[in-house]
């Protein structure tokens, strides 16, 4: 069944392919389009259908639900590094933050450090404890000495809070890139990669992203190396040659908007510092925190620590996904310092107005095709938007999980919830995200998508990473406390966003905004945990007492793995 | 090795919380980890630190050249990252991961 519906899905992929161009077509007589690029479409076609080919394949392999997670059980510690790295180098990663480097220099590399500054935190504190109390999602760990219940109805709201934002930011860099390379309109382009997104959960499904994931990280890190080398030999090998081309085409473009030399040269040089990006002391801390904390509360990151066979695998995993997404991380400047020099100045990569064609999430896509051609601009854009759909599935299945397993199975039904029933529930979440993604995502267009992130970020380290953190690590922490304190944090996190700058402002078109800085972390974790402990310390419930005295246990089978290794067998 | 009809808590998770080498290893590898979190998180706020209170230390060219100083901290960063993961690593597979071993031995005893 599954196996006929995937071969559907290829197929229909293919077919859709003339349709995108003949739409291109049709539309180019309204909106001034670039002619229609057939070696990147077929490229872009080719390596989408071949990703689509790996899941049918993988999927084929694993057939029950019990495969699916044992799955993890043949993951070595070099193939799970690299899946986490394909997870985490998403549309944000390697769009965003090029993007971001591209218009701003220096603030780009802000987001590569604080990105990936949480990895540590996750080995030194916490991933062989995920590990060894972990069964299949991070609510199993959250909840291990608590009442199931509240603390799984907890973290199935924040898991899908989490995972509307960062759906949102991929929505927006997929339909950049149809936008881009088809000439569609933006909200058409967003509705398909919607459609694509949910036609690949219901019937490739997330058996096979690991497999996906592993594959493209590798096609992804060979393409940014080939462009960040080609960058490089095009200044002469000379990083100085680079950086002084740079502030060259700053300076030149701050004179042609009508500044004067001296406040040109000033914005020339701005790129190569900490900039505009983050303005006041308090916002530059909370963003840190935000992006530092969000990683250690990422459902779908969280999951891939039950995908393999022990604490040592686990732990070998953090270290190769450590160090791919930190090379990852170096290339991206390089390739954004490349698009200033290489797309900025090139009239084929611009409107007439100067701005760079297909969005500002662009220049990394314009510049494959700068130092590669057409070949590679179908390569690049098939990885971003193959790695994009694959981050979207992860996402939008660890959502429908949340809800199915966590809200449905345990909470509503209790233990008697049948397979096909949940499976049903599952699905329909699967719709439902899809639907809240495209319209959100046709909302925040205009926002770059790195940032987009940050937001699903800063509510994962106000909801989830407090709860997680506290839960492991302090025996006092109770059910009411972790409930409480987890849901206020979440709550304040949410609030803050909505009434800062970029959405207060730039989305709902209110004058001013009303909490005035960047990120709202330092203020809702601090809640969060200021929750958590005073809920605790003040709860005197028969429950409090079983929670306390189920720490000795918990902390015996984290720390040892003795009690864990059964509990994947089955 | 563990016997797996072994319920899960009871007297044999206590009897585990009073080995020896079972404290040996918590104290060991709890103190490890928050020594190396420390350095981590002082490094990076620090860094975000210069990022909020003084942006023109980062931007200040290094020499006569466009290099800023930013730019080698910023990668310096990301390496110490990696450096301080594999720090932990290293030191948990050989000391960690043989202490726990033992541990596992004389609980399935």
């Amino acid at each position: 069944m599954i196996r006929r519906l995937s071969a559907l899905v290829i197929a229909a992929s293919v077919a859709l392919v003339p349709a995108f161009a003949f739409a291109a077509d049709a539309i180019s007589g309204q909106t001034q389009q670039q002619p229609t690029n057939w070696t990147a479409i077929g490229m872009f076609s080719a390596f989408v259908a071949l990703s689509l080919y790996i899941t049918r394949w993988a999927a084929k392999r694993t057939h029950s639900t019990a495969d699916f997670y044992v799955a993890g059980g043949g993951v070595t510690g070099f193939q799970n590094g690299l899946a986490i790295a394909g997870d985490y180098m998403s549309a944000a990663s390697f769009l965003g933050i090029s993007a971001q480097i591209f218009n701003d220099g220096y603030d780009g590399l802000i987001y590569s450090i604080g990105f990936l500054v949480g990895w540590p935190i996750i080995m030194f504190l916490m991933a062989e404890k995920l590990r060894n109390l972990g069964r299949y999602t991070f609510a199993d760990v959250a909840s291990f000495r608590f009442a199931q219940p509240p603390v799984r109805v907890f973290s199935a709201f924040s898991t899908l809070l989490v995972v509307a934002f960062y759906l949102i930011a991929q929505m927006v860099g997929a339909g950049g890139l149809i936008k881009l390379l088809f000439g569609l309109p933006f909200s058409y382009a967003v509705v398909i990669v919607g459609v694509l997104m949910i036609l690949y959960v219901l019937f490739g499904g997330m058996r096979a992203t690991t497999w996906v994931q592993i594959i493209k990280a590798g096609m992804l890190l060979s393409g940014a190396t080939f462009m960040a080398i080609m960058v490089m030999s095009k200044v002469g090998w000379s990083p100085e040659e680079l950086f002084n081309r740079a502030v060259q085409v700053k300076t030149d473009i701050a004179l042609a908007h009508g500044s004067s030399p001296e406040e040109a040269a000033k914005k020339g040089l701005s790129i190569m510092g900490p900039g505009n990006f983050i303005k006041d002391p308090i916002s530059a801390i909370s963003f840190g925190m935000a992006l530092m904390f969000g990683t250690a509360g990422l459902p779908h990151i969280l999951m891939r620590f039950f995908t393999v066979p022990d604490a040592k695998t686990a732990r070998k995993s953090v270290l190769w996904a450590t160090g791919w997404i930190g090379y990852f991380y170096l290339l991206t400047f390089i390739i954004g310092f490349g698009a200033i020099v290489l797309v900025a100045t090139n009239p084929q990569f611009l409107d007439a107005a100067g701005a760079v064609k297909g969005g500002n999430n662009m220049p990394a896509i314009h510049l494959a095709n700068a130092v590669g051609g057409n070949v590679f601009l179908g390569f690049i854009s098939a990885v971003a938007f193959a790695t994009i759909l694959a981050v979207v599935s992860g996402l939008t299945l660890s959502g429908a999980s949340a809800v199915s397993h966590d809200l449905y199975a345990t909470v509503f039904r209790r233990k008697e919830a049948d397979t096909n029933h949940e499976l049903n529930v599952s699905r329909g979440t699967t719709l439902v995200l899809g639907v809240v993604a495209v319209a959100l995502g046709i909302l925040f267009e205009k926002q770059n998508v790195a940032f987009m992130v940050s937001l699903a970020f800063a509510l994962a380290a106000s909801g989830n990473f407090p709860v997680l953190i506290l839960s492991l690590l302090w025996k006092g922490c109770t059910t009411r406390g972790a409930v409480i304190g987890g849901f206020l944090g979440l709550i304040t996190a949410l609030v803050l966003m909505i009434l800062s700058n970029d959405i207060w402002v730039l989305i709902l078109h209110h004058a001013k905004a009303i909490f005035p800085y960047k990120s709202p972390a330092l203020f809702s974790m601090t809640v969060a945990f200021v929750g958590i402990w005073f809920f605790s310390i003040t709860d005197r419930s028969e429950r409090a007492r079983i929670d306390r005295a189920g720490f000795d246990d918990q902390r015996v089978r984290s720390e040892t793995g003795i009690g864990a290794t059964q509990a994947s067998d089955h | 090795m563990a016997k797996t009809e072994a319920p899960a808590g009871g007297t044999r998770f206590s009897a585990i919380a009073e080995n020896p080498k079972y404290k040996e290893l918590i104290a060991k590898r709890t103190r490890f980890g928050w020594l190396l979190t420390a350095v981590m998180l002082i490094a990076y706020y620090g860094y975000v630190g210069l990022i909020a209170f003084d942006k023109s230390f980062l931007a200040r060219p290094i020499g006569t050249g466009r290099m800023s100083l930013g730019i080698p901290v910023g990668f310096g960063l990301i390496v110490l990252t990696i450096i301080l993961t594999a720090v932990y690593v290293v030191r948990a597979n050989k000391e960690f991961d043989r202490l726990t071993e033992e541990i596992v031995k004389e609980a399935g005893q």
